[in-house]
């Protein structure tokens, strides 16, 4: 029996596809709706863009003296929030690694906490902590210790998780402690991983603290702030290029380490 | 031998005066000091309001509350990350190096270099920067999203363009098919499961940037969550918190499900 597959006629006239495109266009729309897009507003807001850029094109140098304390001061709250982060989440990832804790309600319970500490965003955060601890670069600090917290927990579990089981069942084998197994087994094993993602939270920390500040949680930010409610757009221009600059050398310095780790 | 361990202890040494070094510099000109008498009972509040949170905010019908200030923000994340998708394509072709170039390409390496600055440049500022040309408001979040996200989106874009199985351009070239018939038959056929894949992964970092996006006035659950935490109200402050947690959890749920269909 020779026979021509046959095509089901809801193959035949793309239906899957066309209903797929109904549906992405409909909430295109509604959208747009929603954001109140409409084309001749968007025109007319691309012209203001321009002479925005067009302001911006003639950056106030001699600002940058000025722009250099916040910058380097942005630095400083980004290293010594990660460390904070970074010392608080070692000893809570390794509760949550499934492969030396057994209890799976505890590394269930710690994951969902971890999980929802990772879903609150970051200004957020700035802003209740500056309601806490004042306007300044504390608040800043304590904004990307919690931040670096989640992130790094969840990075540092998942490499314990996939570490050689050989050394650990060594270890235990000899009669070694949970404590001693984790320093003589587990450490060990994961020392590169951590200093590549504590190097890689600190770069998105650099980038995070630039914008702390506009909520009043010191750093760079502040002097955003300023100038952009005095119209100042020259300085704006030298302290977005700051922003830029920092960032893109706090990411090549991080990436060469990481690459020289791993 | 011994040589070498010697060297290895005067690298460490090396390292470890360098981080003391860092850190040393890092503490100076900190004020640890300056932390609010008030700040042990304005902790209790915070936490109070979150234990309590104000269900009435949910949804009351004036299109100020949790559920539609929520749906905004979905918009602002869903419009940005089309536009983005969009916009990405041209700059991946232009930044993907293809089998035949040497690894400096001029073109391939000069697309590389503006993806990263787009990248690199906060979205945050971006925000900003559109909210003082466009005015407050959903636009300027969607302009922002929709501008970073080129910097992603077009960088994973060209990884799967390089990374791509060439067959199937292969097989049209020789049958005789110009460079448009292979880039509509061919090239895009090919990568679009993976351009949607990655699409889909940008659309959750969106839904999470579009909520705080507000926070410096451009639209969406922000503002209110800002104006919350500035009141003092913490219990409102508490309800949104929920509902931005849960929406970012469904958000991703819903979209690692998507994905690992593609996939």
């Amino acid at each position: 029996m020779n026979q021509l597959p046959t095509q089901s006629w809801t193959a035949k006239w793309h239906l899957k596809t066309i209903i797929i495109v109904l549906i992405l266009c409909g909430l295109l729309i509604k959208s747009a709706q929603i954001c109140e897009i409409n084309g001749s507003a968007l025109s007319q807001n691309f012209s203001q863009f321009f002479d925005l850029l067009k302001k911006m094109s003639h950056p106030q140098w001699s600002y940058g003296e000025i722009v250099l304390q916040p910058i380097i001061e942005t630095i400083k709250m980004a290293i010594i929030g990660t460390t904070l982060g970074a010392i608080c989440a070692l000893p809570l990832c390794i509760f949550a690694a499934r492969n030396i804790i057994t209890n799976r309600f505890i590394t269930s319970s710690i994951r969902f906490i971890l999980n929802i500490i990772r879903t609150i965003p970051d200004l957020m955060l700035a802003a209740v902590f500056v309601a806490i601890v004042g306007i300044g670069p504390l608040a800043g600090i304590f904004t990307l210790a919690v931040f670096s917290f989640g992130m790094i927990a969840k990075l540092f579990y998942e490499a314990i998780e996939t570490i050689d089981n050989g050394p650990l069942e060594a270890l235990e084998a000899a009669g070694a402690n949970k404590v001693q197994i984790i320093v003589f087994a587990v450490l060990p094993q994961v020392m590169n991983n951590f200093i590549s993602y504590f190097l890689y939270t600190l770069e998105i920390n650099v980038r995070a603290s630039t914008v702390l500040g506009y909520l009043g949680a010191g750093g760079i930010g502040v002097y955003l702030q300023r100038s952009l409610d005095s119209y100042n757009y020259q300085q704006t221009a030298i302290i977005i290029l700051a922003i830029l600059v920092v960032v893109l050398i706090i990411d090549g310095l991080s990436n060469y380490l990481r690459e020289k780790l791993l | 031998m011994k040589k070498a361990t010697t060297k290895t202890q005067l690298n460490w040494f090396i390292t470890i005066i360098i981080l003391l070094l860092i850190y040393w510099f890092s503490f100076q000109g900190i004020n640890f000091s300056g932390i609010k008498d008030s700040a042990g009972q304005v902790l209790q509040a915070i936490i109070h309001g979150i234990v309590h949170p104000e269900w009435k905010y949910v949804y009351d019908g004036s299109g100020e509350d949790l559920v539609s200030l929520l749906i905004q923000t979905l918009a602002i994340a869903f419009l940005g990350t089309f536009i983005s998708a969009l916009l990405s394509v041209p700059f991946a072709f232009w930044a993907a190096r293809s089998n035949h170039e040497l690894a400096g390409h001029p073109r391939s390496n000069s697309g590389k270099i503006i993806l990263t600055v787009v990248r690199t440049f906060p979205e945050i500022v971006l925000a900003i920067m559109f909210i003082k040309a466009v005015g407050p408001g959903s636009f300027a979040g969607v302009l922002a999203v929709s501008i970073h996200s080129i910097g992603m989106l077009g960088k994973l874009f060209s990884e799967a363009i390089e990374n791509m199985d060439q067959r199937a351009n292969e097989a049209l070239v020789s049958v005789g098919g110009n460079s448009l018939q292979v880039l509509f038959l061919a090239t895009l056929p090919t990568i679009m499961p993976e351009f949607l894949s990655y699409t889909l992964y940008r659309f959750e970092i969106a839904v999470r940037s579009a909520s705080i996006l507000g926070m410096v006035g451009a639209g969406g659950i922000g503002t209110p969550l800002l104006f919350a935490i500035q009141t003092r109200n913490w219990s409102r402050m508490g309800i949104i918190l929920i509902g931005i947690i849960i929406m970012v959890t469904l958000i991703d749920w819903f979209s690692g499900i998507l994905r690992k269909k593609l996939a």
